[in-house]
């Protein structure tokens, strides 16, 4: 499956696939998008390179193993909602923060985005844990 | 007061780094926690000993499950004795570990452990309360499996974690059972127990008093190690000393007798209660001592008289009597200050002379004096001579059942007593009087054992006869009364004598030392008869246990292979078939038949799609290979996708998209790995069944879509939705907002489920071949 054409354009591709898998995370809350949407098209951005440059780039790129990756993700989700402890509201409350960047720029950040971010990570780590133990599989 | 309960868990955290970092002083810096936590706790003894109790509220999930604690004088008492034993017990700890690799990892699960029982004794909310049960349950499986390559320890942690499991698990249900029967008493149900003590709410009367009272009496008795689940506690004997010494004599085993004496104003005082707990706690402290006696290894005695004294307080506790469950108080901190501080001195020898045979022990006094002197004070204690705190507790104890008037008790009573002092006796003078050693160290390499050893059984030794000597100063007062009044329900004013003349109490005492006198004279060979009557061979729990483990396994293996003959088709056609069942038969039971949709308001364009849609079915059930049928099957997927985003569903269609693009190059993947025939070469009898299974889940979804879009639509929820998204969880996107704010606890559950399918995946495609060996199965795999 290796062609030349699909190998040239694949890294370019999958950055370009990776850069808007997190535009989609972020703009989820206003538009259609979010966390689970973003790490399904990180996971295909990684299986993709997977299948045109092998599997081992991708693991030494990734840096971190998959399941490594969900895990964080899963960490990170939990404890987003244990900040609301220390506010004394139920677990996994929504927290905001308004931070005003200039006197005109106004971004909305809160304990949401961090959860989104984790789910984002579960499933683009599992998805590419999957992805990558069946591909090592076909072309060793 | 939360920090408190928490400090264990997050020292527990840094435990390991601390070790790297500071080797050998670790033990000593992290014991400051506990001692920290015994300084603060000592500072509520002032106050609470004028009845004053304290709550502590946090709200942090839902109106059941809060976060809040309650101190009284019984809370008190055991907070104290698992901060003050807990320092002594991690300094051991560092000295007994000393230089074992794992040293960080054993001294984090101590304080955990701590935080989880200060949290349990501590908790006000039952859901609390269970919650830090559990935890203790699962700090105690970490430290009975540490050593972790033997099979020995991994089947008692097994054990113990199967055992107290289930005993958890009968503990949740009694609770809920109590919390309702607070429904009857004021009309909503109670979650906080110091509800029920504050207003003097009885359950006896309630119609479901037995239901709770054995639910709960499940959970008590299986951590308490009463008959018939006494088993597990000696068996835990594998965990290193330092936790024999602390979980499994001094705190965590008395957890159920906490909470029994939390209880015992709500629910003693009750005929069943006076019956099934006095008659367990005597059947469980007359098998205690029988099979301690009957023991040679220092910690096999120890754990068994452990047991027995465990039953001894339930014994006491279920009288409902004022002066047995004073007794009660006064043997519960006189049994964790000398079984701690035994189990300390029984490691030390074993550490220092390397066996914990008894009868190959002798002649240590020399060799190790600190240890041999701390030995005996705590002896003196379990004994219960004056003028220790175990003479006190006896000669109360006898007292309270004098005046219960229950002779059997009694009896029973006395000879356990009896037998404690031989075994006590036994380990304070058997390895330290009579003929040099013979163990396996030759005897001028036995040396007193260092600092760190000997620092917890001296101060807990001692503390044992000065809290005796003390007890008519303050603490009686401050210490003891308290507690039992907590555990009492009403308040009353009770002067602890050390000396009350002579009166049948101390007849008593004076009879059952002496009885001990005559068993210990004769130890030998009443050892060998209880020996020859409870041999290790016979049939008993703990062989009982392992039969119904292996069985369970065996039971679970049939069925499995009977259902699961791996054959893929099977199962999903056994699956679809029952998703049929489920989805026609309410659908014919209530009569559904909806009207047929207008086609003719679709555009052209909507037509199409359901046009790609239809093809890529028909595809799909044409194809000719495999591969063809899932690349169709991901086309009428798409078309799918497109219909949700006309009809106003981007997100929807958007992950529909994802999902199907992933799907088909992972089944690619998954395809190229399997050798399969390329075609599908059912027969003609395989192809109908599957047809007419996959008919009626098709045609009763359609039939139920239809009927549930011509019902009148209710909006409430989407009203709700779209007016406060945006104010309140500062998103327009309404399916977004839902799924990480509103539903946020859902989405949690699923990407949880997520990573464990994602986990459970790559597993089963790593695994290379998988055979069942159902004729060498070995349950030795299994634990």
């Amino acid at each position: 499956m290796s062609t030349l054409i699909f190998r040239t354009i694949t890294p370019l591709l999958t950055a370009l696939m990776i850069v808007f898998s997190i535009f989609v995370l972020l703009r989820g809350h206003n538009e259609p998008g979010g966390g689970f949407i973003g790490g399904l098209i990180a996971a295909s951005a990684v299986a993709i390179y997977g299948i045109s440059n092998g599997v081992g780039p991708v693991r030494r790129a990734l840096y971190f193993r998959p399941l490594s990756i969900a895990a964080f993700g899963l960490v990170m989700s939990g404890l987003s909602g244990l900040w609301s402890a220390f506010k004394s509201v139920p677990f996994l409350t929504g927290i905001w923060w308004e931070v005003h960047i200039a006197s005109y720029i106004q971004i909305d950040l809160s304990t949401v985005l961090f959860f989104d971010i984790g789910v984002y990570l579960v499933v683009a780590g599992v998805m590419i844990g999957i992805a990558l133990c069946l591909e090592e599989r076909t072309y060793d | 007061m939360i920090i408190a309960v928490f400090a264990g868990f997050i020292s527990a955290l840094f435990a390991p780094i601390i070790v790297k970092k500071t080797g050998n002083l670790a033990a000593y810096l992290l014991a400051l926690v506990p001692l920290t936590l015994f300084v603060y706790f000592t500072g509520f003894i002032f106050t609470v000993d004028d009845g004053a109790t304290y709550n502590f509220y946090y709200d942090w999930a839902s109106d059941k499950f809060k976060l809040t604690f309650y101190l009284d004088g019984l809370s008190l008492i055991f907070a104290l004795l698992i901060s003050g034993i807990g320092t002594f017990v991690i300094i051991y700890a560092g000295g007994y570990l000393k230089g074992h690799q794992n040293v960080g990892r054993f001294i984090g699960f101590l304080l955990a452990f701590m935080g989880s029982m200060l949290g349990l004794v501590l908790a006000d909310n039952i859901m609390t309360l269970f919650v830090f049960w559990e935890m203790t349950s699962i700090t105690s499986f970490m430290l009975i499996g540490f050593d972790n390559h033997r099979t020995a320890s991994r089947r008692s942690a097994i054990q113990a974690l199967v055992v107290t499991g289930l005993g958890g698990l009968s503990l949740l249900a009694g609770l809920f059972v109590l919390a309702h029967m607070g429904y009857t008493q004021t009309g909503a149900p109670i979650y906080e127990l110091s509800t029920f003590l504050n207003a003097d709410i009885s359950i006896i009367d309630h119609d479901f008093y037995w239901v709770a009272l054995i639910l709960i009496l499940g959970g008590a008795f299986t951590k308490s190690a009463q008959v018939p689940f006494h088993f597990w506690l000696p068996n835990a004997m594998e965990a290193p000393t330092p936790v024999s010494a602390y979980l499994h004599s001094a705190t965590m085993v008395k957890a159920g007798v906490y909470l029994l004496m939390r209880l015992q104003p709500v629910m003693g005082g009750h005929e069943l209660w006076m019956t099934i707990l006095p008659l367990f706690g005597a059947a469980t402290l007359i098998t205690g001592t029988l099979l301690a006696v009957r023991q040679k290894d220092l910690k096999l005695m120890l754990a068994y008289t452990t047991v027995a004294s465990l039953g001894l307080l339930v014994l006491l506790i279920g009288t409902s009597y004022k002066a047995a469950i004073l007794g009660a108080i006064a043997y519960l901190v006189a049994h964790s200050l000398f079984k701690g501080c035994l189990f300390m001195v029984a490691g030390a020898i074993d550490h220092e002379a390397g066996t914990r045979d008894i009868t190959k022990l002798g002649g240590l006094r020399k060799l190790m004096p600190w240890t041999f002197a701390a030995a005996c004070l705590a002896a003196i204690s379990m004994a219960g001579i004056i003028p220790a705190i175990g003479f006190l507790a006896k000669e109360e104890m006898y007292a309270g059942l004098l005046g219960y008037g229950n002779m059997a008790l009694l009896g029973a009573v006395i000879i356990g007593n009896a037998f404690m002092m031989v075994v006590g006796v036994a380990i304070a003078i058997k390895p330290f009087l009579g003929k040099e050693v013979k163990a396996a160290k030759a005897v001028n390499l036995i040396h007193e054992a260092p600092i760190s050893l000997l620092a917890g059984p001296i101060v807990l030794a001692v503390l044992g006869i000065l809290s005796g000597l003390l007890c008519s100063y303050c603490f009686g007062d401050k210490f003891l009364n308290p507690a039992a009044m907590a555990v009492y329900g009403k308040e009353f004013t009770f002067a602890w004598k050390l000396w009350h003349g002579f009166k049948t109490p101390l007849f008593l005492s004076l009879l059952t030392i002496a009885l001990g006198l005559l068993i210990f004279w004769k130890i030998d060979l009443v050892r060998n008869i209880l020996s020859k009557v409870f041999s290790e061979k016979r049939w008993g729990p703990d062989k009982g246990f392992d039969q119904f483990i292996s069985g369970l396994v065996r039971f679970s293996f049939k069925i499995t292979t009977k259902i699961q003959n791996g054959e893929m088709r099977r199962y999903l056609a056994v699956s679809f078939a029952i998703v049929a069942f489920a989805m026609a038969y309410p659908l014919i039971d209530n009569g559904v038949v909806p009207e047929f949709p207008d086609f003719s308001v679709l555009t052209f364009y909507e037509l199409a799609v359901l046009a790609i849609a239809f093809v890529g079915v028909v595809l799909v059930v044409r194809a000719k290979t495999r591969l063809d049928a899932i690349l169709s099957l991901g086309a009428q997927g798409f078309a799918v996708a497109l219909i949700f985003m006309l009809f106003g569903a981007p997100d929807l269609s958007f992950t529909q998209f994802m999902i199907e693009t992933l799907s088909v190059v992972i089944l690619a993947l998954v395809l190229t790995r399997l050798t399969l025939n390329k075609g599908d070469h059912r027969g003609l009898r395989d192809n109908i069944i599957d047809l007419s299974i996959a008919t009626v889940i098709g045609v009763s979804l359609m039939v139920a879509l239809l009927a549930v879009t011509q019902m009148p639509f209710n909006n409430e929820l989407s009203a709700f939705f779209a007016e406060y998204s945006k104010p309140i969880a500062h998103g327009r996107n309404i399916v977004n907002v839902i799924i990480v704010d509103y539903r946020g606890m859902d989405t949690f559950g699923e990407i949880a489920v997520v990573f464990a399918a994602g986990v459970s995946i790559l597993a089963l495609i790593r695994l290379k071949s998988w055979k069942i060996r159902s004729d060498q199965y070995d349950d030795e795999d299994l634990l």
